[in-house]
């Protein structure tokens, strides 16, 4: 009886280590991140290499959010997670017939979860630390300068079309891409001169296309985001 | 040997699927459909505020007065290419030749039409 009654104290000892040694592991390997943002996210990469994967994505990329993203918006729309693109991550699964043209099928849409403020900070921490395109970033040099909002929607609207595909104010332009007038607040400048230069070099299978932008139009761009950011930023 | 052989004939048949790309149906719902639509009669989810609307693919009378060629510089360098709208950008970066070509003959089974017809 009594050696019944050991065995089964060893036996709990034993599961117990295996807990603690599973739970150790998983959080050495990122803990939040790896355990319930991966199930939407890439947080491993490579990037999509088909069509079907990249049809399959839940939300975007996350394996180079460290050369990607702003730490301290991170952690700030992780707690209050707005929607970023209209239509969802693969639009086609999210659009609808409509009388004037096709719509946003809005019941299709999920939400982002919530995180507590520690949560958000922890895994905005976790999120900086992913960096495997720091010789892309290299590459981009932003030089300050000034562009005034006309010559700005001139370029977005007449001479280089971005708004066919994004909003480029809260109510004007495209929905299947993500909205540009909130991308400098969420996103570092070499990062989007960098997507702009080559969108394929990061994400083989993104919708955007290579305009071929020149590198003078390219710092216009990023200056302007800046410009527009600012100014939605004042108006709210 | 045999199976070294083996090896090889598999290696060779997957490299080959790998440069094939994508099937014209699969790109078209992929980068087209934004604004062409899902039907692809040019009435996307993108076009409220455009100033110029996309072509409706479905439109034999208007695809017909287009030649494949013409299609396929459309495709591969933009609206501007053919002095038409800068909202149709290029898509060289992103396609390869022969998938253009694939979409061109997709767009031809779409419309129902041949050029001059």
């Amino acid at each position: 009886m009594q050696l019944i009654i050991k065995e089964k104290i060893n036996m709990r000892r034993i599961v117990f280590a295996a807990l603690l040694g599973f739970s150790g592991a998983a959080l050495a390997e990122g803990g939040i991140l790896q355990g319930n943002c991966s199930a939407c996210h890439n947080v491993t990469g490579p990037a999509a290499q088909t069509l079907k994967d990249a049809f399959a994505k839940k939300g975007p990329d996350l394996f180079y959010a460290g050369n990607k993203y702003r730490q301290e918006w991170l952690a700030s729309w992780l707690q209050k997670p707005e929607r970023i693109r209209p239509a969802g991550m693969y639009y086609g699964d999210h659009i609808k017939a409509g009388v004037k043209s096709d719509e946003i099928d809005t019941a299709t849409l999920k939400n982002h979860v919530a995180l507590s403020k520690a949560d958000a900070t922890k895994v905005a921490h976790e999120l900086m630390e992913l960096k495997p395109h720091d010789d892309l970033i290299a590459k981009e040099k932003i030089e300050p300068g000034t562009i005034s909002k006309q010559m700005g929607e001139m370029a977005f609207d007449k001479f280089l079309g971005c708004m066919a595909c994004h909003l480029i104010e809260p109510e004007f332009g495209g929905l299947s891409g993500p909205e540009l007038y909130t991308a400098a607040k969420r996103l570092q400048p070499e990062y989007i001169a960098s997507f702009i230069r080559s969108p394929q070099a990061w994400e083989p299978k993104s919708w955007m296309p290579n305009k071929h932008v020149s590198d003078g139009n390219i710092q216009k761009i990023v200056n302007y985001l800046q410009v527009l950011s600012k100014e939605t930023a004042n108006a709210k | 040997m045999l199976n070294k052989f083996l090896l090889l004939i598999l290696l060779a048949a997957f490299a080959a699927q790998a440069q094939a790309g994508e099937t014209a149906a699969e790109n078209y719902k992929a980068y087209c459909v934004q604004c062409h639509g899902m039907t692809g009669n040019g009435k996307g989810v993108n076009i409220r505020d455009m100033s110029v609307m996309p072509r409706d693919h479905t439109d034999a009378k208007a695809m017909s007065g287009r030649s494949d060629e013409t299609l396929f510089k459309v495709i591969k360098e933009g609206g501007p290419s053919i002095e038409k709208s800068v909202l149709m950008p290029p898509w060289d970066g992103v396609l390869s030749d022969e998938e253009i070509k694939d979409m061109v003959q997709h767009l031809r089974m779409l419309c129902k039409c041949k050029f001059g017809t």
